[in-house]
């Protein structure tokens, strides 16, 4: 199912404060029906308490925000019963069997167990989980619970699906596998806002996305046309001996649109990278290495919100 | 994905917060059918073994002079129905000590099930319900032990479960509250030796708070344990005293205060 014009969560200068501290500071976005919603940004960014907002379990400070045409002021648990919401950290009921999990989350939603025991059964099947139903949830490996915890947010069937950091953690067979199941949930109409700081995630599964840094929108759009914007389509990226940067002085102007100096390379943003290589080529200057690539959401995220460590 | 269960009113009602409590207490039960056994025997144990070594065996180096102060009752008599409230109090504590933190914070139980359409107040609800359900099983158990020992004068100490359960309740409430505030379990070692301890040898279980200083007496008569001992042991001893009403009152009051501070200590913690 394409994404459609319809927008199902809209968000004009969403605000939260702790104390006086800004999280999300005035930010406006919408999310369409159908499609996948992507939160990019460092740590602290303001992606989780944006998200929070949007799944009413944290109070909006200021601003409109409307989810599933519904007021999170005033109408929180009716727009929680059409949610899935897939926390940063699982939060499993560990005293629990894996299917008892399913079965009493489905009951905090008043769905019966006679309507939710065959879709648990379904949701295990297509989490991979059939196996291990009766099993406790502790001695599940990081991927089986992350896979637990997103069944556990479909038990009410829900319309939009927030998932926080889904990947984080996983090794990368864990990483593809949850990837296939949320394209395929897409697939199937479901809603998908997420929030991540791995570009090849956004890039993945996001129609749209935006990029928030210091409490802010500091960009929107789909990945190509982030990638445009903010970046060429390639990336030349060299390698120069240690002994000859300092006389390189200058010689790089103009061969590129942007040239970025890191400790251990220099990143050539050009929109042809072998042309650009060519050129290095004919000044002569002395490279140990040259690589062409194309240029990644990883990029415009690194120009975005800087290379500095958050932590 | 289009036809949603169990979306609810947007009014809070009555009926919406029993039935979220109701889940809440179903989840419990849920992992309590694992474990009652264990927990049932224990309920069993505990008067046994206060009632054969300080109610036989201490009772017997007591003068006989001692029935004037303890109401014309044997000490068997006065000490069963006082261990059944303060045991209450003891398990209702405790059940609101890491029990509840385990839920706020090291398994983050409530911040999945708040995910749902559950709010606070059902949270609080179900959880004073399921301590409820407890203190029911054990002073039904206590009682039938009770029994064995030929403590009960009449049927009216069927009344003694509804009165021990008020008076763990009246305990659970102000602990939950407690609790919300914490961010490590260090305060509850702390609340056990300094309060619930001392109220446990104080509060007229062992012997009448009449016999303490008059200061004392009234530090006593302030904590909800007293005036639950009081009805506890009125109603197995079908000697209800004349202020039954009062005892009855302060707990139920207190109970009401103690659990709204709960609810407002949890929502703050739970809901940023």
């Amino acid at each position: 199912m394409p994404p459609t014009d319809e927008v199902l969560v809209h968000a004009r200068g969403l605000t939260k404060r702790f104390g006086e501290f800004t999280a999300v500071n005035a930010v406006d976005f919408d999310v369409r029906t159908a499609e996948a919603f992507g939160f990019l940004g460092p740590n602290g960014a303001g992606k989780t308490s944006t998200m929070k907002m949007i799944a009413c379990s944290s109070p909006v400070t200021d601003g409109d925000l409307s989810v599933i045409g519904m007021d999170p002021r005033r109408q929180a648990a009716q727009i929680k019963a059409r949610l899935g919401v897939v926390p940063q950290t699982d939060n499993l009921d560990a005293e629990l069997s894996v299917i008892e999990n399913l079965l009493m989350y489905a009951r905090y939603f008043d769905i019966p167990t006679s309507v939710s025991r065959p879709r648990a059964a379904e949701l295990l099947e297509f989490m991979q989980l059939t196996e291990r139903a009766n099993d406790q949830v502790e001695p599940l490996s990081g991927g089986m619970k992350r896979r637990l915890t997103i069944a556990r947010a479909l038990i009410n069937e829900p319309e939009l699906i927030i998932l926080d950091e889904p990947t984080t953690g996983l090794d990368p067979q864990a990483r593809h596998l949850l990837w296939e199941r949320l394209y395929r949930l897409k697939q199937r109409g479901a809603t998908l806002i997420i929030t991540t700081h791995y570009m090849d995630e956004a890039e993945q599964l996001c129609d749209r996305l935006v990029v928030m840094d210091k409490a802010l929108i500091v960009a929107a759009g789909t990945p190509r046309e982030l990638i445009e914007q903010y970046s060429t389509r390639e990336v030349l990226e060299l390698r120069i001996p240690d002994g000859a940067r300092e006389s390189l002085d200058g010689r790089l102007d103009g061969l590129a649109e942007r040239v970025e100096e890191l400790p251990d390379r220099y990143l050539l943003y050009a929109d042809d990278g072998e042309h650009a290589l060519e050129a290095v080529h004919a000044r002569e200057i002395p490279i140990e290495s040259a690589l062409v690539r194309r240029a990644t959401l990883e990029d415009v995220f690194l120009r975005l919100t800087g290379r500095s460590l958050v932590e | 994905m289009a036809v949603i269960a169990g979306s609810r009113p947007s009014v809070p009602s009555l009926a919406a917060a029993l039935g979220g409590a109701a889940r809440i207490l179903q989840r419990n039960l849920l992992v309590y059918r694992r474990t009652w056994r264990g927990s049932l025997f224990g309920s069993f144990l505990t008067p046994l073994l206060y009632l054969s070594a300080m109610g036989i065996g201490l009772a017997t180096l007591m003068a006989n002079g001692a029935r004037g102060a303890l109401g014309g009752f044997s000490y068997v008599d006065f000490l069963g129905p006082g261990i059944l409230a303060s045991s209450c109090m003891q398990s209702a504590s405790f059940e609101s000590t890491y029990p509840i933190m385990g839920k706020i914070m090291w398994r983050k139980n409530y911040e999945a099930i708040l995910a749902t359409p559950i709010q606070v107040h059902h949270l609080l609800l179900g959880e004073l319900s399921w301590i409820g359900f407890r203190m029911t099983t054990m002073s039904s158990v206590f009682l039938v032990v009770l029994t064995l020992f030929g403590i009960p004068r009449s049927p009216l100490a069927l009344l003694a479960i509804p009165f021990a359960v008020l008076t763990g309740l009246a305990f659970a409430a102000p602990i939950i509250a407690f609790s919300a505030t914490r961010t490590n379990d260090s305060g509850f070692a702390a609340l056990f030796r300094f309060v619930i301890n001392p109220l446990f040898l104080f509060s007229g279980t062992f012997f009448p708070v009449s016999q303490l200083p008059d200061a004392v007496e009234w530090v006593a008569a302030a904590t909800p344990l007293y005036h639950g001992v009081a009805l506890v042991r009125g109603a197995v001893l079908d000697a209800m005293p004349a202020t039954w009403p009062l005892h009855l009152a302060y707990l139920l009051v207190f109970l009401a205060a103690t659990a709204y501070v709960a609810y407002r200590l949890l929502y703050r913690r739970l809901v940023k």
